[in-house]
């Protein structure tokens, strides 16, 4: 009955608010996805935040650094979306810490040269865009008013890299190599991080049924492939896959095999960076501690004072 | 091996490199306390509920608040309040809770019939 309800609300375009009736299946599979993505957004600050010190203009640095300062924003709207299904902010970083909880996959690659920057503002931000535009509409109240939020920062994240691609495709042969490099090196990974195909799938599509999702992997992946093989012609740069063409029946561009052994490796933790990203995150949280126990003293005491004051 | 369909954003738990620690529950009186903030995004609107934030107290609230909610001036006013003082209607009892405003269509300027000559009104 409860159930009927529920999914009638749904079925109505009537978002799921916290504190609304849901079946416990809905509540895991958000808490899952929204924690993960909280956490995407977070340790996606490393591999960018590796070249702040090192872009090549004052320009460039204040434009990474608005940029990474921007998902630092996105993880905590994310996680607060989280912590409205009752689940704690600490357990949840506790999760990421201790390597229990998973992120987005691409984050374990290395940025080896600044043209990686443009690459993953244009790739991989472009990825993470059509996802969370389509997130925008997804049932659950504060993970959709979170995508809303995070959408109207992204176009800048994604114009931004291809700027700068568009910069070394202009400059010179060193720079023409460098950026076509990085195009190389990021396209397939951007292409997983839609995740595994539609047709692997075992288990009815319960996610779809809930719109917490709207669109199928493939389907995303599909609008992002026609969307990169015309922006990638401005540049003059090529994707590296022999296989992409345009299919005039099909009305989009046809593409090569993902090489899905490589996607498991990365997600079971054994890709390029997936041990020194973690390592970088508990430092990160260790080197804090002294500043976060020093915030609640401070208030405690004053809290305290005021009070002695008015007795 | 079975397949199982995740998302992007939604990774299966069991395909990671789990340390093992799994459900330990965390709790520290440590915390910082959670707030809810809310926004006027210009003078002569009110102020709009943006999300929320953990902070130690109002003051640092107020500064995260700034620093998240307001970085491309969205803002010109910010309110916060720790969140364990928010008190909320129960939404299991909506039905009943705004049934007396069901019947009362008297109190929309549309219930009265009135001559179309009649003008500015
Ligand atoms: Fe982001
Ligand atoms: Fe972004």
């Amino acid at each position: 009955m409860l159930e009927q309800q529920f999914q009638s609300k749904i079925d109505n375009e009537i978002k799921i608010e916290p504190k609304d009736w849901m079946p416990e299946a809905y509540r895991k599979t958000l808490l899952r996805q929204i924690s993960q993505h909280a956490h995407s957004e977070v340790v996606g600050m490393l591999p960018e935040g590796n070249w702040i010190t090192r872009a090549p203009s004052l320009k460039r640095k204040a434009v990474l650094l608005a940029k990474v300062q921007d998902e630092a924003g996105h993880g905590l709207y994310l996680y607060s979306a989280a912590e409205t299904l009752g689940f704690s902010r600490d357990q949840m970083i506790h999760d990421l810490l201790t390597g229990k909880a998973k992120y987005s996959s691409i984050f374990n690659y290395p940025t080896l040269s600044w043209s990686d920057i443009g690459a993953i503002g244009w790739l991989v931000d472009g990825a993470a865009i059509m996802n969370q535009v389509m997130l925008c509409r997804t049932s659950y109240g504060p993970y959709a008013r979170a995508m809303v939020r995070i959408c109207k920062e992204e176009s800048f994240h994604q114009r931004q890299g291809f700027e700068i691609l568009l910069t070394l495709s202009q400059g010179t042969e060193a720079q023409k190599a460098m950026c076509q490099d990085s195009i190389n090196r990021w396209w397939w990974p951007s292409l997983m991080m839609f995740g595994p195909k539609d047709s692997e799938s075992t288990h009815s599509d319960q996610s779809t049924k809930w719109k917490i999702k709207r669109k199928s992997n493939d389907q995303l992946r599909q609008e992002f492939v026609d969307m990169i093989a015309e922006q990638v012609k401005i540049l003059g740069m090529t994707l590296p896959d022999p296989d992409l063409k345009w299919n005039e029946s099909r009305g989009h561009y046809d593409f090569g095999e993902i090489n899905w052994e490589e996607f498991w490796n990365v997600v079971k933790g054994n890709g390029p960076c997936n041990k020194q990203r973690l390592e970088a995150r508990n430092k990160a949280h260790e080197e804090g501690r002294w500043v976060r126990e020093a915030a609640i003293a401070y208030a405690q005491k004053k809290a305290e004072r005021t009070k002695n004051q008015a007795a | 091996m079975m397949i199982r369909k995740f998302y992007y954003g939604d990774i299966p738990e069991d395909a990671g490199t789990g340390s093992g620690s799994a459900n330990t529950e965390v709790k520290s009186s440590k915390d910082w306390p959670l707030w809810e903030v809310f926004i006027r995004s210009k003078q002569g609107l009110d102020h709009k509920h943006v999300g929320s934030l953990h902070a130690a107290d109002a003051e640092m609230a107020i500064e995260n608040a700034r620093d998240v909610y307001t970085r491309r001036m969205e803002g010109v006013s910010i309110w916060v309040v720790e969140s364990q003082y928010i008190h909320a209607s129960n939404p299991d009892d909506a039905d009943s809770f705004y049934e007396p405003a069901n019947d009362k269509v008297y109190r929309h300027p549309t219930f009265y019939q009135l001559p179309d000559e009649l003008s500015h009104m």
